[in-house]
């Protein structure tokens, strides 16, 4: 028996899990039309590589990986593309976002689907598969796998960690998946410890969940993996939680588990991971929960890009007195503003809310500084004062109570005898400090590019006013030369460098008649070459600039000078600016 | 009592050569709360200057237009003087975040606008259409009175998934029955 190293506070509120639990996985039918959202992960939104009108295949990537942090999308069915724009997606905000829309023709023809050896492929090559596959955390945060499954910690990776504690209430499809493809998930766990090559592989799932805990021990037999089970406590799920209950090792603020060498994966990724290494199958469906106010809850096996409207349906459709829906668990999700939103890698519960079910809270009172919410906040954060920090907007405050690393668990709220909304201020604050951060990083941009321009403006001023004195300097000459008065010291000088230039050649002369033997000479002779003659130099310009002309060859004088030219075209610009204003 | 005070004086001589500060610090700080718009707005050529002056006492903190009442406040705090709100005393936010947009096919070519951005973020030649680099643009808006086509336009930033942020929580009052 492992011991468990007790995580700090944690809640249980009622489970739920029984309503949607008892029956299988069902597939769910295939939709007429399919709209498969471009930012389904952390990161980079994928880059659409295909057209409108354009024919797609089952699995085929119709959205390219951006960047590093960044996954692929693919088409759920074989079909046309009808639309590439904005279409309305599951995200808090109720925002519409780039999305491509797939008409099905029904007939569900697959790309060419390869396994990959992955054994004696190459880690990189697998896991280049995996970004193209379009692989993410499908626990919730959607972080590429590609990325998170690299040793990159110089000490290596000690401990590979499963999640299957699944702690929030309603949600099952965790429970379901492990009932019913423990195989799958374990072929995908060999997968990722392959990679990443971990000392220790532990799969942690909550207690109340026996059937998948059994379920899971007897496919790892032999493995060598161990299940754990582990007490039912909100928020056991949290990856940070899950990692202190098995190790007892604390992930130190503001750093991932990689740090402490541990990784840590939902199980449900492990199978997608699994069917893209050894079935070339990209991520094109994933299994959603669906329960709360409908007849028959149940979990369903449905197609990335299904309208949420007709996963609903499929349970039986909510009853009259729904008033809304929650996509995620009661405690972390966020209300579904819109139903035509398709189903992402990300959702992996729907919940139909009543008032019986989900009554309306009371008014928000006053904080009482009861300090129930420290008692039950899991990161051992003082989450009175965070909410104090935050509801005076005291950003530099609420930051420096490690506001950020609070998990947005909701365990604070759940506790809160006030009912005060406590998450909804900690997302409010953390996003305005997120983009005060990005503000002042632009704003430093932008400082920096000023004064770049500042310094050119600068340098061409110089620039300019070196051009002006180097002309008038070669005007002044010009003009000398122009009246026939030359310099007897230069004359002199050119006359001496004349005299040096007529002894070198002579010399030049002797040496090479000492040198070549005498057959050469003639040869050379008869081919008319001068062996005698200075080698061909191009003629040189003597004037410093380019540019101009040299002494005497051009009439500058006469012309404008380049000065006087944009001095005028400056002054026609000023007049412009003053006129426009 | 004399040779303490000897020792002591000799101490915050040294102290005084040893941690000098170069320049003011001040100034850095006022420079690091305004938004580098470089719009001129204040009435100083720039973020730096209005900086400085604001440093020496000579500029008002509630100048900033395009900070709004945000950096006034800060800058009030830094200072240790009263808030006062930017543009009088009904007071405004900071302005809604716009860039330039340059209309291209109206576009002549002039090089105007590209000489009056400040920091650099319009592209284009001579005589060939130009172009903004929206996610440098800090909306100054010196481009728009520079253009003699009257091509650029102050978009708005609409809100979008990746630039939404959570807002206040707001608690309806209902009414007691």
């Amino acid at each position: 028996m492992r011991t468990f190293y007790k995580f700090h506070g944690g809640v249980h509120p009622p489970e739920h899990k029984e309503e949607s639990n008892r029956l299988p996985i069902a597939p769910a039918p295939l939709a007429k039309r399919l709209t498969v959202p471009l930012r389904q992960h952390i990161g980079n939104p994928a880059i659409p590589v295909v057209k409108v009108g354009d024919q797609v295949l089952k699995g085929q990537m119709i959205g390219a990986a951006d960047g590093f942090i960044s996954a692929a999308v693919h088409a759920p069915t074989s079909g046309t593309v009808s639309a590439i724009e904005p279409h309305a997606v599951p995200h808090p905000s109720g925002l519409p976002d780039l999305c491509i829309t797939i008409e099905a023709d029904g007939e569900e023809r697959w790309i060419e689907r390869a396994p990959l050896d992955y054994r004696n492929a190459d880690p990189d090559a697998v896991r280049l598969r995996l970004r193209d596959a379009g692989v993410v955390g499908l626990g919730g945060a959607v972080f590429p796998s590609y990325v998170k499954l690299n040793p990159g910690a110089p000490a290596g990776i000690k401990t590979l960690v499963l999640n299957g504690a699944e702690c929030e209430p309603w949600i099952t499809s965790d429970d379901r998946l492990m009932r019913e493809r423990a195989a799958e998930v374990v072929e995908g766990i060999k997968i990722m410890a392959h990679l990443m090559c971990p000392k220790e592989v532990l799969i942690g799932i909550e207690d109340n969940k026996p059937e998948a805990a059994a379920a899971m021990r007897a496919a790892c037999q032999g493995t060598g993996y161990e299940v754990v089970v582990v007490p039912t406590l909100y928020p056991s799920g949290g990856e940070k939680q899950l990692i202190k209950l098995l190790t007892g090792k604390e992930v130190p603020a503001g750093q991932r588990p990689v740090n402490i060498g541990v990784t840590c994966s939902n199980t449900g990724t492990a199978c997608t991971v699994h069917r893209a290494v050894n079935h070339g199958e990209p991520v094109i469906s994933r299994i959603v929960t669906v329960t709360g106010n409908v007849p028959e809850p149940r979990n369903f096996e449905a197609l990335i890009g299904t309208p949420i409207a007709e996963i609903i349906q499929l349970a039986g459709g909510a009853r009259p007195d729904t008033t809304h829906y929650i996509l995620g668990g009661p405690m972390m999700g966020f209300g579904l503003n819109n139903l035509n939103a398709p189903l992402a890698k990300a959702v992996n519960c729907v919940i139909a809310a009543s008032p019986a079910l989900f009554p309306p809270p009371p008014p928000p009172m006053p904080c009482i500084r009861c300090g129930r919410c420290a008692q039950a906040c899991p990161c051992e954060l003082q989450p009175q004062e965070l909410f104090w920090f935050s509801h005076s907007q005291n950003f530099d405050k609420a930051r420096a109570y490690n506001l950020f690393d609070c998990i947005e668990c909701g365990a604070c709220s759940y506790v809160c005898p006030s009912h005060i909304p406590l998450v909804s201020y900690y997302r409010f604050a953390k996003s305005e400090i997120a983009m005060r951060d990005m503000e002042k990083k632009l704003a430093e941009q932008a400082k920096e590019r000023f004064e770049l321009k500042q310094q050119r403006i600068e340098r061409e001023k110089q620039e300019k006013a070196a051009r002006f004195a180097e002309k008038a300097a070669a005007a002044a000459k010009a003009a000398a030369a122009a009246s026939g008065v030359e310099d007897p010291e230069a004359a002199a000088k050119k006359a001496a460098i004349q005299a040096a230039v007529e002894r070198a050649k002579a010399k030049k002369a002797e040496a090479a008649a000492a040198l070549l033997p005498l057959p050469l000479r003639e040869r050379a002779g008869e081919r008319g070459e001068n062996l005698d003659a200075p080698s061909p130099s191009p003629p040189s310009r003597t004037h410093p600039h380019p540019n101009l002309p040299l002494e005497g060859e051009g009439t500058i004088a006469l012309s404008p000078s380049r000065g006087e030219l944009e001095r005028g075209f400056e002054g026609e610009g000023v007049k412009n600016n003053t006129e426009a204003s | 009592m004399v040779f303490l005070g000897i020792v002591l004086g000799a101490v915050l001589g040294y102290a005084s050569i040893r941690f000098k500060v170069e320049g003011n610090p001040l100034v850095e700080k006022v420079e690091a709360t305004l938004p580098q718009t470089q719009c001129g707005q204040c009435g100083y050529a720039g973020c730096r200057p209005y900086a400085e002056a604001v440093a020496a006492g000579k500029a008002e903190p509630n100048q900033c237009v395009p900070g709004g009442d945000n950096v006034a406040k800060s800058l009030a705090e830094l200072l240790g003087v009263e808030f006062k709100p930017v543009g009088g005393d009904q007071g405004s936010g900071p302005k809604p975040k716009q860039i330039a947009f340059i209309d291209e096919s109206t576009c002549v070519g002039c090089t105007a606008c590209i000489k009056a951005c400040p920091v650099d973020c319009i592209i284009g030649a001579s005589k060939l259409m130009h172009t903004v680099i929206a996610n440098q643009c800090t909306g100054c808006e010196l481009c728009v009175p520079a253009c003699p086509v009257d091509c650029i336009a102050m978009l708005p930033v609409k809100e979008n998934i990746a630039n939404w942020k959570w807002h206040y929580p707001v608690i309806e009052i209902k009414k007691a029955a």
